[in-house]
């Protein structure tokens, strides 16, 4: 009877289903078999969910960010290595180097050296954070785990498993950005109100690196291919403005340099730690949004490309 | 709908799926199914490796857009519903994808939440399909400390988080010890008792015959047949089978004698299977007849011969 009674409700909401087809996910179900919870809750799609067929999203990316809580246990050491990592740079080239070179000339005057690389840790840590996960971490669930074969065999779609994953790399890096500039902080490295946007320019600098990352992660074949990730990402951390300003390259390298994503994430952090902020912003911030709309866009094709044949 | 076993939940007609493979070519690994699943039923693909069967379960489980023909699942088109189509199923892959970073009972709360549950619920079903599963004891453990049984019947646990409607199960058993396989067995056939409609593809007779109301044998992406497996067994093959067991090679020498004793005599390298109704009496006539092979047995007829009649190979390479 219970069975019977389900099978009509689904019908029914298929029916409704059919009449509107914007889908708003999946239609609430009243689950007989669940007798202490009379109707179990299907969040809606929102906004995205109006825009992404429901074949690929179910708007349900938040249960992805809850398994990536639940595996933190297997990999704190990972995670809290990620955090040391800027730390040792700053204090070897702030604190060691820059007793020797003094001031350098920033984007508000000449400051101490520390104060100049600071803010280009703190968006290397935000970008390495993101990257790591969206790549190492991806490439290994997507090829060898299977884990996301298991996810597609849920009314999950690639678009929930790419916001999920996205959105927990973006957290990891963010994480790393905001107790680096803490630390930035108690050291006296940060010089103006204006730092405190530097958290939600991490998060930029951590979405964007997370979807690309991601995106390009879909395409890696083997091992060695995520250790071109990793030589392509150290010449980029650098020189791309971390230890010294743009002005020392001959016009020919700023282009380059210019049209690396680290640079407008540097630039940005820079600006706001220093308290040097200019319409220039928008167009770092314009950069990143780019690559997050591309990144998201291009991971969930791939993703259904890849996982849905 | 009201009907008994009359409500159909897969309907397939001249369902197909071709890959592009590298260098231009196209496999062709369905090349044209009609099956009918209704509810409540225990439904088997049989057939050998590479027929087609676990293809064809990943386009039910819509998870592989089809190439061609029609299919509906719950009276939905995958291509269009597959979310709200998945949200209904139950699949158990033919390599387990567990989480391994997670516990038993994370496995099984997470997967839940994937189906979009509030986190009680899914706590209670973490802990009622521990219990299922026969896993309480190794609730806290990882994945990766389990038995390749555990890990099968945990896979099998965590299809059911959604209460499915049908279970897809590829290759339930494959890989398995005997004593793992009927403890799954038993499971599965608590399953279909409580009403859930079982699809699964195996290349073992003997758990077609055990779990499977109705079967189709498939071979080479195409179906060769179908029916229950009594039904199968009566149409193609005869109710008993003399097996002579011989030096192989020696077999071929005593073919034509024994070919004059049954219905059908098939070859295989080692062995002569004779089909004949009477298998005591047709063993007397090759008694009689001076043939003397190492070894003589008298069996029922199984599926492994209504498919080597449809095919000429077996099942079990």
């Amino acid at each position: 009877m219970s069975r019977d009674a389900d099978m009509t409700m689904f019908a029914a909401a298929g029916a409704a289903g059919k009449a509107a087809p914007t889908g708003q996910g999946i239609p609430e179900r009243e689950s007989a078999r669940t007798s202490s919870y009379s109707v179990v809750s299907r969040p809606g799609g929102g906004l995205v969910g109006r825009i992404i067929p429901v074949r690929m999203y179910a708007g349900r990316s938040r249960v992805m960010l809850e398994r990536s809580l639940l595996t933190t246990r297997t990999i704190k050491w990972t995670l809290i290595s990620g955090f040391f990592e800027p730390l040792f740079y700053l204090l070897a080239m702030g604190a060691g180097m820059g007793s020797l070179i003094g001031t350098v000339e920033g984007p508000t005057g000449p400051v101490a050296y520390a104060a100049f690389i600071a803010p280009g840790l703190l968006a290397t840590s935000a970008m390495n954070g993101a990257v790591f996960d969206s790549t190492t971490n991806v490439f290994f669930k997507l090829r060898y785990a299977k884990t996301y074969d298991a996810m597609l065999a849920t009314s999950l779609g690639p678009v929930d498993v790419a916001l999920g994953e996205i959105g927990w790399a973006l957290g990891r890096g963010a994480t790393y950005a905001v107790t680096f500039e803490i630390v930035m902080l108690a050291m006296g490295l940060v010089h103006s109100p204006w730092a405190i946007l530097a958290v939600p320019a991490a998060v930029l600098i951590a979405l964007g690196f997370a979807a690309i990352g991601m995106a390009v992660c879909t395409f890696l074949k083997t091992l060695q291919h995520l250790d071109w990730v990793t030589m392509s990402l150290l010449p980029m951390f650098l020189l791309s403005t971390t230890f010294f300003p743009l002005s020392v390259y001959p016009r020919a390298a700023q282009i380059v340099v210019e049209a690396m994503p680290l640079y407008h994430g540097i630039e940005m952090v820079r600006a706001l730690t220093l308290g040097a902020v200019d319409w220039s912003m928008a167009g770092h911030v314009a950069y990143f949004l780019a690559m997050a709309v591309v990144g998201v866009w291009v991971t969930s094709r791939r993703l259904e490309k890849l996982l849905l044949t | 709908m009201t009907a008994e076993g009359v409500e159909t939940i897969i309907a397939a007609r001249g369902l197909t799926k071709s890959f592009r493979v590298k260098g231009g070519e196209t496999v062709h690994a369905v090349r044209g199914v009609d099956v009918t699943v209704c509810r409540g039923e225990a439904f088997g693909f049989l057939g050998p490796n590479g027929a087609g069967k676990s293809t064809t379960m990943r386009m039910v489980a819509c998870t592989s857009p089809r190439t061609g023909g029609e299919l509906t699942i719950l009276g939905r088109d995958p291509d269009t519903d597959g979310v709200a189509i998945r949200d209904r199923l139950g699949v158990v892959p033919q390599q387990d994808n567990l989480d391994e970073d997670l516990t038993v009972r994370e496995n099984l709360y997470i997967y839940a939440r994937y189906f979009g549950y509030p986190r009680a619920y899914c706590r209670a079903k973490a802990a009622e399909l521990v219990e299922f599963a026969q896993l309480t004891d190794k609730a806290e453990a990882r994945v990766s400390q389990l038995s390749g049984g555990m890990q099968r019947r945990l896979t099998i646990a965590r299809a059911l988080v959604n209460d499915p409607d049908v279970l897809l199960l590829d290759e339930p058993t494959t890989g398995l010890d005997p004593q793992a396989r009927h403890v799954l067995w038993d499971r599965l056939f608590r399953l279909k008792q409580s009403g859930v409609t079982l699809v699964l593809t195996t290349h073992y007779m003997d758990e077609a015959e055990q779990l499977c109301d109705r079967l189709v044998v498939m071979d080479g992406g195409l179906i060769a047949a179908e029916g229950s497996p009594a039904e199968l067994i009566a149409q193609y093959s005869t109710r008993e089978v003399v097996e002579l067991r011989f030096t192989p090679g020696e077999q071929a020498a005593a073919e034509d004698a024994a070919a004059a004793l049954a219905a059908r005599v098939e070859v295989l390298p080692d062995r002569l299977l004779l089909y004949t109704d009477d298998g005591d009496e047709t063993l007397a006539a090759v008694t009689a007849a001076g043939i003397a092979p190492l070894s003589a047995l008298v069996r029922r007829s199984t599926l492994e011969d209504v498919f080597l009649r449809l095919t000429g190979r077996s099942l079990v390479d």
